[in-house]
């Protein structure tokens, strides 16, 4: 760690692995309430554990990014952060606002807490992602426009890198595209067309930035690759993602109402959007190959490398899968989706924020790497969740061809009920794959307690 | 990816491209809310469809059902259960669950008035006639 202020981005991370173990949590009651359907029944709903489910990825993956760039950005500019205290403060205050949220939908009906929070002033929850009290709503974006007024001010003072750019316009994007989420007309097809203004621009548009902006700061450092050749990939990487990606959100017009040429856009620039994925995997193993110094943390060298990989499958791969709009006729709203969605925020955002963590973390703890034995540890949870990960989007991706083929391929079509239980075979399987990421994920944590040598202080 | 291609070039491009394909975009969006009064069913827009879709927020059921293929996949699509189960149907159910049958799958009961029923009915209604292309392959949903 060479600058004092980093050393905020420590509370950040921490809450990010907590919150995650409470997400996983909740996806193994679902997975569950999929198979045996009154299980914890009434007291926790299918839909409220799938609330606290998304709602606590997102949370935790936008305290890994400020995290992120708490660390990152002092190092970059050359300069200490603007106010420490300021991040302090709003780490609270995001932290706090977090959990009564989650709180709210564990403990108060839907309906009551909408009314309770002036949702009959400005409605804004029931939507998918967007199930947030208008409270918590208004809570997000003053604490992401704190974040960014701290990171800015950072920046204005200190060294300009391409790296901390990227990272800021991801960031300020992030903020900006969020605004869309108080935005709810009664027009039911502009309702679903704005929304997607938060989530694809966000997960295709700006937070690729903001991934290819940390893997590019991780290469950088774990590789010894000069900063020009690194920082040239990084543009031609964001580049791509955001021409194919912008028009791209087309892929999710196709049957909402909208006019049906987005069916040619949509699914002409989808089709090309998992070129930036390719390009980010074909750049992490190259500078990897062409690295000139052998860093200590060979963890943080996997789970960059893994995190190009994984990306590539759930987002690239795995996208392309149902993104024709032909094909997306028959798989759209099934468990394909559902496989995607996955393997897509597992491989980029959940492993470049651990990626970010395993390389900064040791630092922030006063030493290059850890212990062999602990990154030993490491290693196996990359690979107990990661494979896990990877037979969750099988399972899902088989039930959801079966479902397509039951219930709306066939001439004599099964409803959705009767389908469901044609392939509870494969729900089970996704249960106990989900068991294994768990354990992946408790490997993990247990990571953080083995003692042993550790590698040589770092500057 | 050396020589003659440099940082700056790929820096340019990356602003020129990013802000050429998002007023494409912008153009796109535009010409879509010209055009979307001839899809959207706005027409039908009532104060009852209004409060049903706030009904239909409030009460998340996008949380476990789909509309028009986009939300949850743990529970029938709903923007077209009103042609395939008709009103009556969907007002009886609303008010018959959970079903508490052992290890099936489980809906609360929101205890909803007569006119709230209407209201979410109307708005199912409405959401059956938007101009969908043709989306679900079939009335299953
Ligand atoms: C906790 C999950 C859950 C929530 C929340 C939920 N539902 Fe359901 N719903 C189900 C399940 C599961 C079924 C299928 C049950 C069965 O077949 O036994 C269902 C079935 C239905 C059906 C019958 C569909 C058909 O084709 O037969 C309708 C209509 C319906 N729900 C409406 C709603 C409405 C309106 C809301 C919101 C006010 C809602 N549901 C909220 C789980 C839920
Ligand atoms: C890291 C990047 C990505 C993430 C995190 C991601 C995540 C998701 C999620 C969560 C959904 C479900 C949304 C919902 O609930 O309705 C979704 C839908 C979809 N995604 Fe992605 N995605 C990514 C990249 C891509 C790419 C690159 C493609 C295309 C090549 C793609 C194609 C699609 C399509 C077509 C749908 C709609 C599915 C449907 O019709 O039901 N995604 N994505
Ligand atoms: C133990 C492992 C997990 C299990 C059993 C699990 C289970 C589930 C279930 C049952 C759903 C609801 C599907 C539906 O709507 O019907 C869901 C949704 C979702 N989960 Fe998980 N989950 C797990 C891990 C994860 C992880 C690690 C991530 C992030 C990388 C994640 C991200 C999501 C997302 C984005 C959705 C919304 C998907 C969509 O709308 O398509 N889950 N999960
Ligand atoms: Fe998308």
């Amino acid at each position: 760690m060479q600058y004092k202020s980093q050393a905020v981005a420590m509370p950040y991370f921490i809450a990010a692995i907590g919150l995650f173990v409470g997400q996983i949590i909740f996806g193994l009651i679902m997975g569950l309430q999929y198979v045996v359907g009154d299980f914890l029944f009434p007291e926790i709903p299918f839909n409220v554990a799938r609330m606290v489910h998304t709602n606590l990825l997102i949370v935790w993956l936008l305290f890994g990014f400020m995290g992120a760039a708490y660390y990152l950005v002092p190092e970059e500019t050359e300069t200490e952060l603007y106010s420490p205290k300021l991040a302090l403060i709003l780490f609270w205050v995001f932290l706090v606002a977090g959990a009564l949220t989650v709180l709210g939908y564990l403990f108060v009906p839907y309906a009551t807490l909408a009314q309770a929070t002036g949702n009959d002033l400005l409605a804004t929850m029931g939507r998918e992602f967007l199930e947030q009290p208008l409270p918590t709503k208004l809570g997000i974006v003053v604490v992401a426009l704190a974040f960014l007024f701290n990171i800015s001010m950072t920046m204005l003072k200190g060294r300009k890198t391409a790296i901390s750019m990227v990272l800021l316009l991801g960031l300020w994007g992030l903020a900006i595209f969020f605004l869309f989420s108080f935005y709810n007309p009664h027009n039911l097809v502009k309702d679903k067309f704005y929304w997607w203004f938060v989530v694809h621009l966000w997960v295709e548009g700006v937070w690729e930035l903001i991934l290819a902006a940390l893997l590019a700061f991780v290469l950088i450092k774990v590789t010894g690759v000069d900063r020009e050749v690194i920082e040239k990939w990084l543009y031609v990487i964001i580049t791509l993602a955001l021409v194919t990606g912008i028009i791209g959100t087309g892929h999710h017009y196709y049957w909402i109402g909208a006019p049906e040429y987005w069916q040619w856009w949509g699914s002409i620039f989808s089709a090309l959007e998992p070129i930036p994925f390719f390009a980010m995997t074909v750049f992490a193993f190259n500078m990897v190959n062409r690295r000139r110094r052998e860093h200590p943390n060979k963890a943080a060298v996997l789970w960059a490398l893994g995190t190009g990989v994984m990306a590539f499958l759930g987002a690239g791969v795995w996208g392309f899968l149902h993104t024709l709009a032909p094909v997306n006729f028959y798989t759209h709203g099934t468990q394909i989706t559902a496989a995607h969605g996955h393997m897509a925020f597992y491989g980029a955002y959940v492993m470049v924020v651990i990626t970010i963590i395993s390389y900064a973390m040791p630092l922030l703890r006063g030493r290059a790497a850890n212990s062999e034995k602990a990154q030993v540890l490491e290693m196996w949870s990359f690979w107990l969740m990661t494979i896990a990960m990877v037979f969750i989007t099988l399972f899902l991706t088989a039930a959801g061809i079966l479902q397509v083929w039951l219930q709306r391929v066939s001439d004599t079509p099964m409803s959705f009920m009767t389908a469901q239980d044609q392939v509870a075979l494969f729900y089970w399987m996704r249960e106990w794959a989900g068991v294994v990421f768990f354990i992946g994920l408790l490997t993990y944590l247990a990571s953080f307690f083995v003692k042993g040598e550790a590698k040589a202080v770092a500057s | 990816m050396s020589g003659i291609f440099s940082k700056a070039m790929a820096r340019n491009i990356f602003y020129g491209g990013t802000v050429f394909f998002f007023l494409l975009f912008l153009a796109l969006v535009y010409d879509t809310e010209r055009e979307l009064p001839t899809r959207d069913n706005r027409q039908n827009l009532s104060a009852e469809v209004i409060a049903g879709k706030k009904i239909w927020e409030t009460r998340n059921c996008i949380g476990c059902h789909s509309l028009l293929g986009e939300g949850a996949y743990f529970a029938p699509e709903l923007g077209n259960v009103y042609p395939r189960r008709g009103p009556e149907f969907i007002k009886a159910w609303m008010q018959s669950q959970p079903t508490g049958a052992p290890g099936r799958r489980q809906m609360p009961n929101f205890h909803l008035s007569d006119e709230e029923l209407d209201n979410l009915v109307a708005f199912l209604k409405y959401s059956s006639e938007i101009n969908t292309a043709n989306w679900p392959p079939n009335i299953e949903g």
